[in-house]
């Protein structure tokens, strides 16, 4: 009998050369005569470990990482094909890994479990039971269900997708959309990457569902270009889907039509702004829309629209195959549920964590990730991507939910953490978040547009020791200013970095100590 | 990795093929623009009046959403394009050194191409490799945990 070896096809595997790996595996059981069938699964989410290859055994799927070309034929040596313990790379039963062992895996129950390109095997793990119920449930009971649920928008804004849903479910109108938001451009974070790569086959299902709940019988994946990867699993799980009338006009045999297809955006980080994002659909330049309307009234092509995050969709089969109570039972406060967040950054132990909300950022930062790789301290954590604040240790009792990192004027975002260690200079990072904003602003507000050019400029004179103290005091008016007036978050939530470094960190703001250094 | 890019040269016949085959989509502009550029290695001006009648747009309106995205060229790029992730998780993990070094290895900035129109070095704002920083991409082909060995690695297969 053929022995099953597993080799990632996620981008972080392929990045670390596991396409390689997998013609050189293949190549030395053939040598060796040893018959080996390979599946190309997602990623469990142990990045320091990738390429990890799992062999199936009778006891488990037995993992071995980091696994470069030059250690296949040492791996054969030591019967890694028959689960051997001997290797210096063996990691043992890979659900066993701490890391994997601590988490809550609802939405991620099946990346890097399955092969992504197969419809069967997605099935024979759950899949499609959420679909199932759904259409035997009715709109009315999906939407009930998905709000009973708690489920609040994964992109970052927290928003109740209930309510969303509801919104559209009433709206009038003959035609319209499910948008998923899968333009995934927060440093820091690659959760959506790692299910559309990993599980496609969980947002094709989830926004079927929300087709279903508002009467929308077309959707778009708005995927940012640098996913090419994601690209090809999301176009192969769309055709295996609609093959097996998955989608396609009738669903299932019912009389719901519901059609899929994937877009592919141009290099805007604003394009992940929901109006931006609808614009960019349109065909047009990425500008912001002033909202109201909401797009749930007036969204895509001017019809109703729900647009979601990969992660609020991904959430969905779960809820209506489990119940809502089984996804409400996780989690504090007004934070219901799981968050797969990503550990990111100079950690030892980087990758995707999911887990129920109400973990605190210093068991992920310290026990979780294992701190900086380079045996340094931290110094600071920036949480929610480029628009989120720097916290310092200090604030490492903050629990992961919505309502406590905005008490302490943070954002938890899409759930990335990226760490620095004390070599970072948090005037740099506060300079940088400007010039980000500048790079990236869509121009249609002033606050954004010259705000962010402005912010980089004075820094950069208080970088070069030129009138210190009354250019900070410019920053800080300049950042109320981007915060209260700017059309999105994209202005108004780049004063977060900014003001965390000054408030956190104010020894990098000293001109005087940093010696009239220039920055670079 | 590292395969030199080639394009087809312009020709208006190809171009109008191009824009009539995704006209029957729902705004189909940027489908168009990438497929151009993914022919011709970029979005050459002589199809903004071509895209403009296609989709009873005007000119103006067509070069607004080219320059807009910055994935859109409006001119060839050298035969390798070299991004290097220049977003938060890479800085926490050294990218600015690298780019610094791959600046000074190239003797361009970000943004150029080489005066002999062998490597176009570009800066790109997350690959979505970010616990395994720093990232790059080489012609479209991705790489995680750099460091300057590496790097030089990839200036090599770029310089060919």
């Amino acid at each position: 009998m053929s022995i099953r070896i597993y080799v990632p096809r996620d981008a972080a595997a392929i990045a670390a050369g596991a396409d390689k790996l997998t013609a050189m595996i293949e190549k030395e059981a053939a040598a060796r005569k040893i018959e080996i069938e390979i599946v190309r699964n997602g990623s469990r989410g142990m990045h320091w470990l990738e390429p990890l290859v799992e062999v199936v055994t009778p006891r488990g799927r037995v993992g071995y990482g980091p696994v470069s070309v030059r250690d296949v034929a040492g791996l054969f040596d030591a019967k890694f094909h028959e689960g051997a313990a001997g290797h210096g790379l063996h990691q043992g039963l890979v659900e066993q890994i701490p890391f994997f062992a601590k988490q809550t895996r609802l939405t991620f129950a099946r990346c890097g479990l399955i092969d992504p390109r197969s419809l069967d095997d997605y099935r024979a793990h759950g899949g499609y039971v959420g679909l199932e119920k759904a259409l035997a449930a009715g709109p009315v009971s999906i939407v009930d269900q998905v709000f009973k649920s708690g489920l609040r928008g994964r992109g970052g804004a927290g928003f109740p997708t209930g309510i969303k849903w509801k919104t559209v479910a009433e709206a009038a109108g003959a035609q319209k959309y499910i948008v998923c938001n899968a333009d995934e451009g927060d440093s820091g974070t690659f959760a959506d990457r790692m299910i559309m790569e990993g599980d496609p086959f969980l947002l094709v299902e989830g926004m079927t569902i929300a087709g279903l709940a508002v009467g929308a019988t077309r959707g778009y994946i708005y995927l940012r270009s640098e996913y090419p990867h994601a690209k090809i699993a999301l176009d192969a799980a769309i055709e295996a889907a609609e093959r097996a009338s998955y989608l396609g006009n009738a669903i299932l045999g019912s009389a719901h039509a519901f059609h899929l297809e994937v877009r592919v955006g141009a290099g805007a980080y604003v394009c992940g702004e929901e109006t931006s994002l609808l614009e960019s659909l349109e065909g047009k330049r990425g500008l912001v829309r002033a909202k109201p309307p909401l797009p749930a009234h007036v969204g895509l092509f001017g019809k109703p629209t729900v647009i979601n995050n990969v992660l609020s969709l991904a959430a969905v089969p779960f809820i209506l195959a489990e119940g809502p109570e089984a996804y409400a039972a996780f989690g504090m406060g007004r934070s219901r549920g799981t968050m797969p967040i990503q550990l990111a950054g100079n950690l030892k132990y980087g990758g995707l964590f999911e887990v129920a909300f109400g973990i605190t950022l210093g068991e992920l930062v310290d026990e979780i990730g294992g701190g900086p790789f380079t045996g340094r301290p931290v110094k600071a954590v920036q949480v929610g991507g480029p628009l989120g604040a720097y916290f310092p240790r200090a604030l490492f009792d903050t629990p992961f939910d919505y309502e406590a990192f905005a008490a302490r004027d943070g954002l938890i975002g899409h759930g990335g953490i990226v760490v620095f260690d004390d070599t970072a200079d948090m005037l740099k990072q506060a300079r940088f978040a400007f010039e980000f904003c500048a790079h990236e602003s869509c121009g249609k507000c002033t606050p954004c547009r010259i705000g962010s050019t402005r912010g980089h400029e004075v820094l950069d004179k208080v970088i070069e020791g030129n009138a210190p103290e009354s250019n900070m005091a410019l920053v800080q008016d300049l950042c109320q200013t981007m915060k209260q007036s700017s059309l999105c978050a994209l202005g108004g939530f780049t004063p977060y970095p900014v003001l965390s470094a000054i408030t956190h960190f104010p020894e990098d703001f000293d001109v005087k100590k940093r010696h009239l250094e220039p920055a670079e | 990795m590292g395969n030199a890019m080639s394009f087809e040269p312009w020709s208006e016949t190809r171009a109008s093929a191009i824009i009539a085959g995704q006209l029957g989509r729902e705004g189909p502009m940027l489908p168009i623009l990438h497929e151009l550029q993914h022919a011709f290695g970029y979005v050459p001006d002589e199809a903004i009046p071509l895209i403009a009648t296609a989709l009873n747009e005007t000119g103006a309106e067509v070069y607004g959403v080219i320059t807009f995205y910055h994935d859109f060229r409006r001119s060839l790029p050298g035969r390798h394009v070299l991004k290097l992730c220049q977003a938060e998780a890479c800085q926490a993990c050294g990218s600015d050194d690298l780019a610094a070094r791959a600046k000074s290895a190239l003797g361009i900035d970000f943004g150029e191409t080489t005066p002999d129109g062998r490597v176009t070095l570009e800066p790109i704002y997350c690959l979505g490799l970010c616990s395994m920083s720093p990232s790059a991409m080489l012609d479209g082909e991705i790489v995680a945990r750099i460091d300057s060995n590496r790097l030089d690695e990839l200036l090599a297969e770029a310089n060919q």
